[in-house]
């Protein structure tokens, strides 16, 4: 008899969360619960100010601090060709300032002593002469042919500007806008935020003199690229470097660059012959590590009288800080922008992108992301949006129009994507008809006679995960495909090992599920480990949405790899020929004789105890995976809101989130996905940013100024699903864990500019805070553009 | 958390505490509730040699009324004691309505009333309604007790009234002379956020008709706004359409807001005017059902 799926928690159990036994106990084992024998404790002094010439460093305060055991400035670092460092955009970025600093918050020197205590109070007693210069806080200032060179480090850096790109038909798309009824624009600012995980940034470097290993314990979504950066920029031998990233408390793409601490610890720890842990606080975090988004957007959608969009045109305008450290495929500047308008039936489109340095913190990581794809599908739909007002038409009919059919797939998009798969109509009808959309024109009639603003707001997007196929996507060189090692032991038990690296998705849960759909085997019995790069097999790590469909895939891969070799065992034990064994879930049995069968378990014994003669003992294996194409998950957001036209304040009603990820391995972590990443759209349309005053001071340092959502002001979200599977990934399955980042923002807003507007406004830039929003009720005007210029 | 290094000391007795105080010339620090203490030493903004732990004093955890009726909240009573206090609501609605507007539901376990008012924090809630309600503060020192009304206990941002060598101990809220109303509302970007404004009201009422009217504000100035003047229009009046609006502007024009990342100046002093015009409006709409 084959085995009930659900029971073994195979896929679709909305199996418990196995890690969850130790995190809600408080026993997860992060990096700062690490404890080495002998350790050091560093201390990073940071920048006060955000662009000056270092006149001079005086570290002879600190060192006479009892207790220091090493002081390190630019200088040191430069002494071993370490000052700088590639980015993984290849550009480079200062690991200790020597010349300038070029951002508040970037790293001067570094202390490093017995106790943490004594580090931070050694680090006060460095005494830097700053020279300050001119400061540039945005792209609009570094475009000023004036404005000072922020990267005068550069041999043939003459302006701030860091690229010029370009995708696309320009003369085709010309042409549509020369025959387009009306042109609709659109121009706002998707301002800088923060992943800001829970945990900030850490490392235990531990270098051992006796044996020549390297091991750090390090916050890192990819442990293998670091390994391999570490080995080239610090010309270590590769087999003797071990990078371990332990319990990850949130990564949210923040933990994918190589940042100084981690470089600055590992001299440490190469000096002293000691282990040298570093632990970030929370504003070193906030001020320093890789943000999300930044970008301008001027977009124009050419457009027929009918409903039907001839063409589209963008140019973005993003500011990437003082150094170009995005974490993205080294063929793109500005990440995947170009997945924009993927699920529109669009004939022509033009993309220019132009990237500036500021004085400001480098990053532009995909936070919950894949690659700045949610700058791309937040433009999008705010353009559709104010299209449909432009046009007069109804905001859910004009999407319906140009949304791509279920029988255009495959379909080639503008910009040269392939999306495969995907029932886009069927998922906002559903979407609609729960939030109420036919009364609701009704309902807001009603509510403005009693004063009351009510807005709807869609979001409609399908969205490139998964990177790669190596064909096109490769970080530094390295291609983007993914693997997994799995051995089965004699008892049948199991311990599984990825590429990727799980930072609360919940791996050590869902691949075992996916074991247990292949094989059978429970998925209790499975041991999943990540993160040691001296046990798992080579990968890039987790984040763009890529571990199920790349690393997932690979599982899935292996258990198959496992299964063809027990069944040659099978059918020894059964002794029958292979050809004449039958697969069902947990077992293989002789043809037309179901009774008459061997389990899994059966053939891992014998695999170590009964092997046929010509076969290797043992049942491990490993499998990497090179993904045909992304896969393309859809999600229609729909939001109500009601805003308080006195105030500004605005409140959700009602949302509601329709996903298509294909065949969902675990319901509930699914849904937690969703609901997670609906909440941090939410954060980013109501109450967050990061923006800076004219000096270039960070205003958002601290969780006091950079709001996280509690439970107490977080809507509810009623969920569905459609399932459309994607027809290349083994087991049908999509990316889901960024869907409701990058497409929940665009809901939020375009509700409540709904609600306003019929007085005219289009737009109002995110945070959509009480006085932004009376604002543009007020005004009639949009709220756009610019971050506010701050008085003190 | 690496805060500078400081001495630790968790006195049993109030007489102690002070002694330790006194002792230390001004470089000890008290430490009750530790929701604003706790994290400048965080941040290191504060740097005390020493800490005076006052969470071992005994008896000081209370709130309660005297027979006339007067309010006493012990310099441990905690926010959440009085968020579910079955005192403050009906005498006390200004309190009642702010109680449960005091930061979020974590710190509410911690925080103190006093240590709050204390703290004198520009954008402190509670300092904002002890102004509106016209009280005081029992401080206790070397040379014994002494009390200080509120308005003279708030000298700047940050900055109260006591000696570095006397604990405050007690607040006193003075009840109301008639019927009391009140309300409080805030407007903030998150909880736990600090006020973009907030407004206290506190009436004393007879009848339908105001005999004593006091407000304040909280995050539209440098200090604590005391608006008791600008509400004093309201006395010897009834809650009409008028006179409500009449107060509004006046507590508004008392605001002194900067316009920073929360919002303009004048979308602060807007908000202060609807919010006084909001509690007004739901007392006369209380009084008109009353009658």
């Amino acid at each position: 008899m084959a085995l009930d799926e659900l029971k073994i928690g195979g896929m679709g159990a909305s199996r418990r969360r196995v890690e969850d036994n130790r995190f809600i106990r408080g026993k997860g084992r992060y990096v700062d619960d690490v404890v080495l024998p002998g350790m050091l404790h560093m201390e990073i002094l940071r920048s006060p100010v955000a662009h000056a010439r270092i006149k001079s460093i005086d570290t002879s305060a600190a060192w006479e601090v009892p207790g220091v055991r090493l002081v390190l400035t630019g200088e040191t670092m430069a002494a071993r060709n370490l000052a700088w460092m590639p980015t993984l955009s290849y550009d480079t970025q200062a690991v200790l300032a020597t010349d300038k600093v070029r951002f508040q918050g970037q790293e001067v020197a570094a202390v490093i002593a017995d106790d943490p205590y004594v580090a931070k109070d050694a680090c006060s007693k460095i005494v830097v002469e700053y020279e300050q210069l001119p400061v540039i806080v945005n792209p609009i200032q570094a475009q000023d042919p004036a404005s000072p060179l922020i990267r005068d480090d550069k041999a043939n850096q003459t302006s701030n500007k860091v690229f010029d790109w370009e995708i696309g038909d320009q003369a085709a798309t010309d042409a549509a806008f020369a025959q387009a009824d009306v042109i609709s624009e659109v121009d706002l600012h998707y301002p800088r935020s923060h992943p800001s995980p829970l945990e900030p940034c850490g490392s235990i470097a531990d270098y051992d003199r006796s044996t020549g290993k390297l091991t750090v314990y390090m916050t890192t979504q990819a442990p293998h690229i670091v390994r391999a950066a570490v080995a080239m920029v610090a010309e270590l031998p590769e087999q003797m470097i071990r990078i371990i990233s332990p319990d990850l408390g949130g990564g949210f793409g923040n933990k994918v660059p190589i940042y100084p601490g981690y470089v600055i610890s590992i001299l440490a720890s190469i000096l002293t012959e000691r282990p040298v842990k570093w632990i970030e606080d929370r504003t070193g975090n906030l001020i320093s590590t890789g943000f999300g988004r930044d970008v301008y957007l001027k977009g124009q959608l050419a457009l027929r009288k009918d409903g039907r969009i001839l063409g589209m045109r963008m140019h973005t305008v993003s500011d990437h800080g003082a150094f170009y450290a995005d974490a993205q495929p080294t063929k793109f500047k500005i990440g995947l922008m170009h997945s924009t308008f993927a699920c529109y039936d669009i004939p022509a489109a033009h993309l220019v992108s132009e990237g500036w340095y500021t004085n400001k913190a480098p990053g532009g990581v995909a936070y919950r992301c894949s690659f700045r794809v949610t700058e791309a599908m937040f433009f999008q739909e705010r353009m559709i949006q104010n299209a449909a007002y432009d046009l007069g038409m109804d905001q859910a009919e004009f999407r319906r129009i140009n949304l791509v059919k279920d029988d255009m797939f495959p379909y080639r998009t503008a910009f040269g994507f392939l999306t495969d798969s995907g029932q886009y109509q069927k998922c906002l009808d559903l979407g609609l008809e729960a939030i109420g959309y036919s009364t609701f024109k009704q309902e807001q009639e009603e509510a403005r006679k009693r004063g009351k603003l009510l807005g709807i707001g869609i979001s409609t997007m399908t969205e490139p995960l998964g990177a790669g196929n190596s064909r096109e996507y490769d970080i530094i060189g390295i291609k983007m495909f993914d693997s997994a090692e799995l051995r089965v032991h004699m008892t049948g038990k199991a311990i599984l090992r990825t590429g990727a690296k799980t930072q609360g998705q919940g791996h050590e849960t869902t691949w075992a599920q996916i074991v247990a759909h292949e094989l059978g085997i429970p998925a209790e019995d499975i041991t999943v480990e990540e993160g040691d790069t001296d046990t798992a097999p080579f990968g890039m790590g987790t984040y763009a949405s890529r571990s199920t469909p790349v690393a997932g895939a690979a599982v899935a891969m292996v258990s198959r790899k496992i299964r063809a070799k027990a069944r040659k065992i099978a059918a020894h034990l059964l002794e029958v020929s292979e050809e004449d064994i039958e697969w069902e879930l947990g077992r293989f049995y002789v043809r037309g004789n179901n009774e008459r069968g061997v389990t899994i378990q059966d053939c891992a014994l014998a695999a170590y105890s009964n092997v046929p003669d010509g076969l290797e003992p043992g049942l491990e294996n490993n499998a990497y995976y090179d993904p045909p194409n992304l896969t393309w998950p859809f999600a229609a957001y729909i939001c109500k809101v009601e805003v308080d036209p006195e105030t500004g304040v605005w409140d959700v009603l009602k949302f509601v989130a329709v996903d298509d990820c294909g065949v969902r391995i675990n319901p509930m972590i699914v849904e937690g996905q969703i609901m997670g990443g609906l909440t941090e759209a939410y954060a980013m349309a109501s109450m967050q940013y990061i923006t800076f005053d004219e000096e270039g001071n960070c205003i958002g340092a601290n969780f006091m100024d950079y709001l996280l959502p509690t439970a107490w002001e977080t809507p509810g979200y009623e969920l569905y699903e459609v399932v459309t599977p994607c027809p290349h990934h083994p087991i049908g399955a999509k990316g889901i864990g960024e869907c409701a980042t990058v497409g929940g923002p665009a809901a939020f807003v375009n509700a409540v500019v709904d609600a306003l507007q019929h007085t005219g406004v289009r737009n109002i830039d995110m945070p959509m805070m009480p006085n932004r929003v009376y604002q543009a009720l007020t005004t009639g005007k949009n709220v756009s553009g610019m971050p506010p210029v701050l008085a003190g | 958390m690496y805060p500078s290094r400081f001495a630790y000391d968790a006195p049993k007795s109030l007489a102690e505490a002070i002694a330790i105080l006194d002792r230390n010339g001004g470089e000890a620090k008290v430490l009750a509730g530790g929701q604003s203490l706790v994290p400048m030493l965080k941040l290191r903004f504060a740097a005390p040699e020493r800490i005076v732990d006052i969470n071992a004093l005994p008896g000081l955890d209370y709130h309660r009324l005297d027979p006339d009726g007067t309010l006493r909240i012990g310099a441990l009573c905690r926010h959440e004691d009085l968020e579910y206090s079955t005192i403050l609501p009906g005498a006390f609605p200004t309190l009642a309505e702010a109680a449960a507007l005091i930061a979020d539901p974590i710190i509410r376990t911690r925080g103190t009333f006093v240590g709050s008012v204390c703290h004198a924090d520009p954008q402190g809630d509670w300092a904002a309604t002890m102004i509106a309600l016209g009280g005081r503060i029992v401080a206790m020192g070397p040379k014994g007790r002494r009390e200080i009304e509120m308005r003279d206990f708030v000298l700047g941002p940050f900055t109260n009234a006591l000696a570095y060598n006397e604990i405050a101990v007690e607040a006193v809220i003075p009840a109301a002379r008639g019927t009391a109303r009140g309300g409080y509302l805030k407007l903030e970007r998150r909880v736990g956020d600090f006020a973009t404004a907030s407004v206290a009201v506190a009436l004393d009422m007879s009848g339908d008709t105001v005999t004593r009217a006091g407000a304040a504000m909280a995050g539209v100035g440098g200090r604590t706004i005391d608006a008791n003047e600008a509400m004093s229009v309201l006395v010897g009046k009834t809650l009409t359409e008028e006179s409500i609006a009449a107060a509004a502007k006046a507590v508004a024009a008392a605001a002194d807001p900067r316009t920073d990342h929360r919002g303009d100046l004048e979308y602060k002093r807007h908000i202060v005017s609807t919010f006084v015009t909001r509690i007004l409006t739901k007392i006369a709409s209380t009084e008109q059902k009353a009658a």
